[in-house]
């Protein structure tokens, strides 16, 4: 599966359109990590646990996003597209989106 | 009384941290931005065409936070208008290192360009009283790798 940003690829042609995919995820943290990041609020800098956090939530995003492709034929996901959101304090949401497509 | 001291020692307690932590990562963003000046980084759509390249999405991200101190100033800063630098450092700080991360994957996979980067930036902790406090930057962008160079980089 080629999941690509871009709307066109050099020497590849798109045979057939499929549509919007998409994939999402949301997750929340547990409670040591809250605490941790109370702390770096008073110091500053890099709050790894979250990073690691929306990092993995985006995997599994497009995780979804290529079973999704890969359940209606699709071998390429173009023009993708990542939106975050955060529902609520301590979680957040994770969208990824893309037109699957089949190439030559 | 006692609220004053607590809110004094947090005061001094951002500030020397804070900046401690700032300036130690402004230098290993400056090393590293040095190390991957050969690898561009291009926001245009199209990419060359005059060779086959293989292609793979990359990302990077970074959660960051304000220190007390700075957050202090920043609600200062709310009420009399104007620049607020201690926001601007943070943002700075996120995109360039989100940037950074994104670079060293390409890199490891011996990419020559990375095409259509788009940033995207959220605030994480909304819902809490003091609202921004720490912002999370993704850089995403297309790697394009040459057809023809087998494997990999050594980072």
């Amino acid at each position: 599966m080629l999941i690509s940003n871009m709307e066109i690829l050099p020497g590849k042609e798109v045979k057939t359109h499929l549509g919007l995919v998409q994939g999402s995820s949301v997750r929340a943290k547990h409670v040591g990590r809250d605490i941790m990041a109370g702390l770096k609020n008073i110091f500053g800098g890099e709050l790894k646990g979250y990073t690691e956090l929306l990092q993995e939530s985006r995997e599994e995003a497009m995780e979804r996003m290529t079973q999704q492709a890969q359940s209606i034929g699709a071998n390429a996901i173009l023009n993708v597209r990542f939106s975050t959101s955060s529902v609520a304090q301590g979680a957040a949401e994770i969208y990824v989106y893309g037109s699957a497509v089949i190439l030559e | 009384m006692t609220n004053l001291i607590i809110f004094l020692v947090l005061m001094t307690l951002g500030y020397l941290a804070g900046q401690m932590a700032e300036r130690k990562h402004y230098k290993s963003i400056i090393q590293r931005e040095k190390r991957f000046s050969g690898l561009p980084i291009i926001a245009s759509r199209f990419p060359p065409t005059d060779k086959l390249f293989n292609q793979c999405l990359v990302t990077g991200n970074t959660v960051i936070s304000v220190d007390y101190f700075k957050r202090f100033i920043a609600a200062l800063r709310n009420l009399l208008g104007g620049r607020v630098t201690s926001y601007e450092s943070l943002l700075d700080r996120a995109r360039r290192e989100s940037l950074l991360r994104m670079q060293a994957q390409a890199y490891a996979m011996g990419a020559e360009y990375v095409f259509n980067v788009k940033y995207e930036t959220a605030s994480i902790s909304k819902g809490r009283k003091n609202a921004i406090g720490s912002v999370e930057v993704l850089a995403y962008g297309t790697a394009l790798i040459a057809s023809d160079s087998g494997t990999g980089r050594e980072i």
